[in-house]
């Protein structure tokens, strides 16, 4: 079987009465993507602050790599090899699009206490920068203000700074988000290629890319994973069908 | 935006410290040693202001309590030179500790004492944000002043004396001109530390971290020890300039503590502009200007710094230095 680089094992988080994860346990493993989906409401954004740090888990573990990193803070698990992308884009609005892919290769590379040196003239984290931003397109406006790019090219900085970090995983938070048509084809074909660099824990509501792109789908309602498997498993579960797909058409 | 603005950026820099030197060699040259002294207290002012513009500008953690650092500056100074002048031991036991009125000794004091003030108060306050932050720095300023206030040892409510102003190898620190050069010359390599910090790594990531805490920490930087570095150096560099102010007036008092010189210190950073390099610079230039201007005819000239203030705040959110250079923009 195929290395497990990311292992959610039996998660749990109640709010009052509410239990947002219901003992999720979920894997990825190198090569694949992995698409978790849901309906609104159905715990992704509480299971993601726990796989990122940002929420503590009421019970269950999470593994990076072999590692247990349930007890480090979100800056730990990215220096751990998690590099993540918010489903609003979260940049650095009045830095540079270069700078903020500075910034990633930065962090990863636990290089911030100096003090001195023009951080901007360091060849080796401007390549890092460069190449990151050329995968995803961006290099042309590399000198531009964040707050001056269109929402599309945000949410492509947002994967090119995941990159610079040389993650061992990727966790996704809706990267399709608000993009149209012709954006999420682009998305699609990034995100498709960026598998063989680490694997991805896709969290998506766009079913085109999720089916176009996932070796894996896993569906979460009421804070259960209800089924797990292959797109054309899940295309075909009933349970899915009635919870989460109703009526609609899968592509 | 872009270039040109960075150019003007500069030049307006360059005037601004080629005016600040030319002031006073003109006034030494027709025997005006008072502007010297005015010119003397500007600069001195704006090291402060230097100092929070690293914490309030880059790292966007509007401290109410930079005073404590001032006055800890000038406390160091006051402290070392008293028991000099008195011939007083500062310490007997487990190490005799005598005073001193050197200078650079009373600097490296004040420095390092205004370091562990940041580091306790910034370990403690740091861990809130946002109006907390402003209300815990201010209580930490405030109990530092009543502390002082009822210190009888070194004058208490009245304050402290020093006699003679400290020396400096080399220089005869009683000339005007030449402690002004001092405070220059200390102002000019605060500012090219601050230069060079707002270039660097550390600077990058703290500036990211006041725009967005979240991006900082999911590529793996701790925001926390960022600002916690930041308030450190920042709380440095208003000590030194504590002790200065002290060894201008020869004179240490409580008021250093009080929460006006906290806000004194913020209004310079926010009228020249904030995260602006010669920010405290302008700033530190507009309000020793009023002061001096307006305070000759009338004990309410405040009123007018405050209108200043207003207009800067509603109309020019880069401070003077934004209105006059454009917005900032790094293009690489």
């Amino acid at each position: 079987m195929t290395e497990v680089l990311l292992d959610i094992r039996g998660i749990t988080k109640r709010f009052g009465a509410v239990t947002a994860s219901d003992a999720v346990s979920l894997t990825l493993r190198r090569g694949e993507i992995h698409a978790l989906i849901g309906p609104n409401g159905a715990g992704k954004t509480t299971l993601i602050g726990q796989i990122a740090g940002s929420l503590r888990p009421d019970a269950g573990s999470v593994w990076l790599d072999g590692r247990d990193v349930t007890a480090l803070d979100p800056a730990a698990r990215a220096r751990a090899g998690l590099a993540r992308t918010f489903q609003i884009s979260s940049l650095a609005m009045e830095m540079t699009v270069v700078q903020n892919a500075v910034l990633g290769a930065l962090g990863a590379r636990g290089r911030v206490m100096r003090f001195f040196r023009d951080v901007m003239r360091d060849p080796a984290l401007r390549a890092v920068a460069r190449e990151a931003l050329e995968r995803v397109g961006l290099l042309e406006v590399a000198a531009q203000r964040v707050a001056d790019l269109s929402h599309g090219q945000r949410r492509q900085l947002e994967v090119a700074v995941a990159l610079t970090q040389a993650p061992k995983v990727f966790l996704m938070d809706e990267p399709m988000a608000g993009l149209g048509a012709e954006g999420s084809a682009q998305m699609t074909r990034l995100l498709d290629g960026l598998r063989q660099h680490a694997p991805i824990l896709l969290v998506e509501h766009d079913m085109d890319a999720v089916f176009a792109l996932a070796d894996r789908v896993s569906v979460l309602v009421y804070g259960r994973v209800i089924a797990s498997g292959a797109p054309e498993e899940i295309r075909r579960d009933a349970r899915v069908r009635e919870a989460y797909l109703g009526d609609e058409v899968l592509p | 935006m872009g270039w040109p603005e960075m150019r003007a950026e500069r030049l307006l820099n360059a005037c601004v410290l080629l005016a600040l030197l030319a002031v006073p060699l003109w006034a030494w040259a027709v025997d005006e040693p008072f502007t010297i002294t005015l010119a003397t207290r500007l600069a001195i002012l704006a090291l402060a202001g230097v100092g929070l513009n690293l914490a309030l500008g880059l790292g966007g953690l509007v401290s109410l309590g930079h005073a404590v650092f001032f006055g800890i500056g000038g406390y160091a100074m006051g402290v070392l030179a008293s028991h000099a002048q008195s011939y007083t031991p500062l310490i007997l036991w487990p190490v005799v500790i005598e005073g001193t009125k050197s200078m650079p000794v009373i600097w490296l004091v004040a420095m390092g004492a205004s370091g562990l003030a940041a580091l306790a108060i910034g370990a403690l306050s740091l861990r809130t944000s946002g109006v907390y932050f402003i209300m815990i720095t201010l209580a930490f300023g405030q109990m530092f002043y009543y502390f002082a206030i009822s210190w009888p040892a070194y004058g208490g409510e009245d304050g402290l004396s020093i006699y003679v102003r400290n020396g400096f190898p080399g220089l005869n620190t009683l000339d005007p001109i030449q402690f002004f050069a001092l405070c220059y010359a200390l102002l000019g390599l605060a500012l090219w530390v601050f230069a060079r910090i707002m270039r660097s790594a550390f600077g990058l990531a703290l500036g990211a971290a006041r725009q967005n805490a979240a991006r900082v920490e999911a590529v793996g930087i701790a925001p926390y020890r960022l600002r916690l570095v930041a308030f450190v150096l920042s709380g440095m560099i208003t000590g030194l300039a504590g002790a200065l102010f002290a060894d201008l007036n020869r004179f240490v008092s409580p008021v250093m503590f009080s929460w006006q010189t906290s806000g004194e210190i913020i209004v310079f950073v926010i009228l020249g502009g904030v995260a602006r390099l010669f920010g405290p610079v302008v700033g530190a230039a507009v309000f020793v200007l009023l002061e001096h201007f307006l305070g000759g005819l009338s004990e309410f000239w405040h009123i007018w710094l405050g209108a200043v203030l207003l207009g800067v705040v509603l109309f020019a959110r880069g401070g003077i230095i934004g209105l006059i250079a454009g917005r900032e923009v790094r293009r690489d």
